[in-house]
């Protein structure tokens, strides 16, 4: 498996997904430059955190139009494997690849704290190993993580379970006081409906080792490695 | 004869000028006038302090730069250098606090990027009037700080904030960033070569930050002023890549040096450069690249425009250098080269617009040195009596400490802060010090900034002194011994005799702790005439900025109580030291006293003590036991841990205030708490090292009991604790 | 490019449906000043885009293309805009 990482200018997180790759998995890692059509063969690609061109206008709104976007598009398209974290999971609902958009949190701040996921969606490549109803401990880092999507949206979404992790207490209860942002229906990531295409706001590369709080990211990262889902090379 | 208006735009005293004119041997333009008045002002001058910071040690063990540079620099081994500095942004946080926070962040970090370090966190003191009529200041800062390092990529691990009526009018915003770098990668700022290239790279610049001086405008038409933004907007983003471009510089032998555009622009940064290398450089103001059009000479060397870098480029490299800048959309434009002339030569095309000597520059402000006093009633303070009044209920005591803004909770503060960024975050903020490892190695650095306003304002030189012993028990707390001191000094008009008394009494305090902790001061700033007509002066705020080096990060220990049934310990003795107290100020409503006695041969001893015993493995938590006293660092503990405490009676022997014992602040004391099996080596070594230590209790339950003394349910002053700052 | 320049002034709001915390915050702060007629706020954007074309028809067309592909996202913002002739260049250049 072949991981490449998106650096746009204003990204970083690419350093930590690079990081964990690289250094606590000893996977195979390419940086790929935003203003490069190549994506180098990857099987993945991580679209990271960040502020990429300054979240100016919107978070997103220019990353997306990125030379580098328009091969991460097709690759899409030909069921390649997309993972946008945080900052990338906004350039995909900018880009159309994920349906909704992500709005200022409700409290008006900026907020870096860990939150607790549960895991509804086993089957993709991203949460294989994961349990279901697992609860992930992951850290948030965001301005603007408020999912929202018309009402339409909203329940496409949850009919066809493209909800695959959501906000919950320590014990994966899905309640209102474990929303950090004002997620419609604790949102905290989805998939597009064929399952290749995921978006979530919390940092799983920064939940890697558990001396820096939690390895719990890992399943994320495992599942991609180890889940036998048969991976389209870009 | 040059007129008054124009000295006083310049911010030159007569003297002043009479000296510069007879350096020179001739009348000054209207450009090098404004030059002079910049480089010789007491923010690049240091004419005021420059006598009293030589007191500082600013050498030792690892030291690899000192002061002069754009930050001081520290072996920590594997071949790992960190790189750190501390900077004011005061007034433009009072006069805009979000775009003076932010663009306060952004400068500090250009100091360290100067360096070739990267930067791996933030820290921040912060003092502001009470809430909450300061709100609009505090929460216009904590955005700005947010807004700039969130964005920029560099966690904000570690800070401090107190709120005292001293600051209403003049809140103070110190920043502090810590970088890291292979030692054979350090780079400094040393305009090296006759011939080699001066490139400006990063932002265009505009009329930022230009003060007064409106002869030197092109247009001499009534909107001069208008036309000055009065307040700067940070850019992070292009901060960023800006960042990036200079760490892929780092690696470019052709790259001779890098230097920060910081206060008086390219006029200062350009001279420093060229100072530090002892040459000479000519510039073309019409290669600058600008924002705006009919910038005058003036307006383009005094530019304070941020996100701004000074490259230096072997001759013939130039191009590979713009071609790093090109990768991330930055303008590089080469605007002179270093001579040999010792000159500062500014040219506009072919016409030279200005040309000084280097050192009249920067060695050539006359030292000034004013009276020094200290006020009448400077006595009187220390013995006013509030011993008699007889102590009220102990837990109502400590559910209001907890619960007031010095006190309570920082988590609505650093949760808007991304301080996991790097995923090196050992210890985050809202213990005692911040630890972060350096990955690939075992090792891992400690960082804090402290000080006590307060503490300084009873005595100057006894508080400096607390102020350095705090810093450096922080980092004892999480098991990192103390490396290196950055420190800024927060001051009122030092031409009033008590000010600058305090100034003095303040730099001898830390000078006398650092050297006896061993500590180098490796960088710095001061920032004077924090006063307003109607607030006075801030109180005298030293704010000393410590890095530390935990060699296994397997050993460190954090704040919070772990187990249940753990011994908790109280390492150190209590005296009477209400004075100055959180105490004293929250319930009494005094601002009194003697502050704290310092013995800093007792505070180096508890710090060895809890260094060998969290070495040994033997600690479950450590906690340095500071403002607020015993009892609150006892609840911190708890509050941190999730877990009470049980302990008998509090025995207080011979004239010890029984308020003392639970919220007096004595200082050289820490919290402990260590397993059952560990306490018989932890008696040896107490013995072995001459340290006092005192049985307080045991981690147990919800509650905080103090058998017949203090009984506070955990959950109701977590209440009050959260709610302390929303 | 030649023919005239033209002033556009654009108005990006979120859609009526979405969630405004924004809004709502500066709402309840003018409403805490006294201001109790504030029935409902909602915070948006304002853009000033000078461009160059031969008709007002022309720069009309091509700003409503800048609002839809960049400028507004259609999911949570509507835009609005009006186009007009563009005073001589200002007099204090910013650009």
């Amino acid at each position: 498996m072949r991981f490449g990482v998106v650096v746009f200018p204003g990204t970083w997180s690419d350093r930590d997904c690079g990081w964990v790759i690289d250094q606590v998995l000893g996977a195979e890692l390419r940086y790929l430059w935003h203003k490069d059509r190549d994506l180098q063969g990857c099987d993945c690609v991580i679209l990271p955190g960040g502020f990429s061109h300054g979240d100016y206008l919107r978070t997103g709104a220019i990353a997306r139009f990125s030379p580098v976007m328009e091969s991460v598009a097709e690759f899409a398209e030909r069921g390649g494997l997309v993972w946008g974290i945080c900052n990338g999971f906004q350039i995909l609902c900018e880009a159309g690849l994920l349906p909704g958009a992500l709005i200022r949190n409700d409290a008006l701040q900026f907020r870096c704290e860990w939150t607790h996921l549960v895991c509804e969606r086993t089957d993709t490549a991203f949460t294989a190993v994961v349990e279901r109803r697992q609860v992930l401990r992951i850290p948030i880092s965001h301005g603007e993580g408020n999912y929202f999507a018309d009402p339409p949206t909203l329940s496409r979404l949850e009919q066809h379970g493209q909800v695959v992790f959501r906000y919950a207490d320590e014990h994966g209860f899905v309640v209102p006081a474990a929303n950090p942002n004002g997620s419609m229906h604790n949102i905290a990531g989805i998939v597009n409906e064929r399952g290749n295409v995921l978006g979530m706001m919390p940092h799983p590369e920064r939940a890697a080792e558990l001396e820096i709080g939690s390895a719990d990211g890992l399943f994320l990262f495992r599942s991609l490695l180890d889940s036998g889902v048969k991976v389209l090379t870009a | 004869m040059v007129d008054a208006r124009k000295l006083k735009e310049v911010a030159l005293s007569r003297d002043e000028y009479k000296a510069l004119v007879s350096a020179l041997s001739r009348e000054p333009n209207d450009l090098e006038l404004g030059m002079v008045g910049v480089l010789w002002s007491e923010h690049c001058s240091y004419k005021t302090s420059k006598a009293l910071l030589r007191r500082l040690p600013s050498q030792g063990h690892g030291v690899l730069q000192g002061p002069g540079e754009n930050a001081g620099a520290v072996d920590v081994g594997e071949g790992w250098a960190v790189v750190f500095k501390v900077e004011s942004h005061n007034h433009p946080s009072a006069i805009e606090p979000y775009q003076g926070a932010a663009t306060g962040v952004g400068g500090i970090l250009r100091d360290v990027i100067a360096m070739g370090a990267r930067p791996v966190a933030l820290l921040d003191s912060l003092r502001f009037g009470p809430l909450p009529a300061s709100a609009h200041h505090f929460a216009g800062v904590v955005a700005g700080i947010a807004g700039y390092g969130n964005c920029i990529g560099v966690p904000t691990v570690a800070g401090e904030v107190y709120f005292e009526d001293c600051y209403a009018q003049n809140p103070l915003v110190n920043a502090m960033c810590v970088g890291l770098v292979r030692s054979d990668r350090l780079k400094r700022a040393r305009a090296e070569g006759a011939g080699n290239s001066l490139l400006l790279v990063g932002a265009q610049t505009g009329r930022d930050g230009i003060h007064g001086a409106s002869f030197a405008s092109l247009d001499l038409d009534q909107d001069v002023e208008e036309r000055r933004p009065a307040v700067q907007v940070g850019n992070p983003f292009l901060e960023k890549c800006l960042l990036e471009a200079c760490m892929d510089l780092v690696r470019m032998p052709s790259v001779v040096a890098i230097q920060d555009l910081g206060a008086a622009g390219l006029t200062s940064s350009v001279a420093e450069a060229v100072a530090r290398a002892g040459s000479g450089a000519e510039i073309d103001v019409a290669k600058v690249p600008r924002r705006e059009t009919a910038m005058s000479p003036y307006e383009v060397m005094l530019s304070e425009s941020q996100e701004r870098m000074l490259i230096v480029v072997a001759r013939g490299h130039e191009a590979d250098v713009q071609r790093v800048f090109e990768t991330w959309d930055l303008e590089a434009a080469v605007i002179g080269e270093v001579t040999d002339d010792g000159l500062l030569t500014v040219r506009e095309g072919d016409e030279v617009a200005a040309s000084l000597p280097i050192e009249l520059l920067t060695e050539g402000a006359p030292p000034r040195r004013p009276e020094s006093k200290p006020r009448p009633e400077q006595a009187t303070i220390l013995s006013l009596d509030f011993m008699r009044r007889e102590p009220p209920d102990l837990s109502r005591s400590l559910k209001r400490l907890l619960g007031s803004p010095n006190l309570g909770s920082r988590r609505p503060i650093f949760r808007q802060y991304d301080h996991m960024l790097g995923a090196a975050t050992l210890v985050p903020p809202g213990g005692d010090a911040a630890l972060l490892r350096i990955k690939g190695t075992r090792r891992a650095l400690a960082m804090t900034i402290d000080g006590n306003g307060r503490y300084c304002e009873l005595d100057p030189y006894v508080g400096a002194q607390i102020a350095v012993a705090e810093a450096a028990r922080n980092l004892t707390a999480v098991g990192a011994r103390p490396l290196a001191v950055t420190d800024c000094l927060n001051f009122g008009n030092p031409d009033r005799p008590e000010v600058f008394w305090q100034l003095e009494e303040a730099v001898a305090g830390i000078a006398t702790a650092c050297r006896a902790f061993g500590l180098p001061v490796v960088s710095g700033n001061v920032s004077l005439y924090n006063e307003s007509e109607s607030g006075g002066a801030v109180y005298p705020t030293p704010i000393i900025g410590m890095v530390g080096l935990l060699e296994d990060y397997t050993k460190r220990v954090d704040a919070g109580f772990k187990e249940e049934g753990d011994f908790v310990l109280m390492i150190g003795a209590s005296g009477n030291d209400l004075g100055g107290s959180e105490y004293l100020k929250v319930v009494f409503g005094q601002v009194a006293g003697r502050p704290p006695a310092i013995d800093l041969a007792a505070e180096k001893a508890v710090r060895e003590f809890v260094l060998a015993a969290a070495q040994a493995g033997l600690l479950h938590s450590a906690h340095d036991c500071a403002e607020g006293g015993m009892l609150t660092a006892v609840a911190e503990c708890c509050l941190l841990g999730g877990l009470g405490v049980r302990c008998p009676e509090l025995r207080v022997e011979g004239d010890l205030r029984l308020d003392s014992a639970f919220f007096g602040e004595s200082q050289a004391r820490f919290i402990v708490s260590a397993g059952s099996r560990a306490m018989p080596e932890l008696q040896a070594l107490a013995r072995r090292q001459h340290v006092e230590f005192e049985l307080l209790g045991n981690v147990h339950g919800d509650r905080i009991v103090f058998e017949g003394q203090v009984d506070v349910d955990l959950a109701e002053l977590r209440d009050a604790w959260d709610r302390a700052l929303i | 490019m030649t023919g005239s320049t033209w002033l556009a002034r654009v108005i990006v709001t979120p859609k009526p449906v979405v969630n405004d915390p924004q809004g709502l915050t500066v709402a309840q702060g003018l409403r805490t000043l006294g201001f109790d007629e504030v029935a409902e706020v909602r915070v948006g954007k304002y853009v000033e885009i000078r461009v160059t074309a031969e008709h007002k028809r022309e720069a009309r067309e091509r700003v409503e293309e800048m609002c839809r592909k960049l400028l507004a996202n259609h999911v949570i913002e509507d835009f609005r805009f009006e186009v007009e002739e563009a005073p001589a260049p200002a007099e204090v250049p910013s650009g």
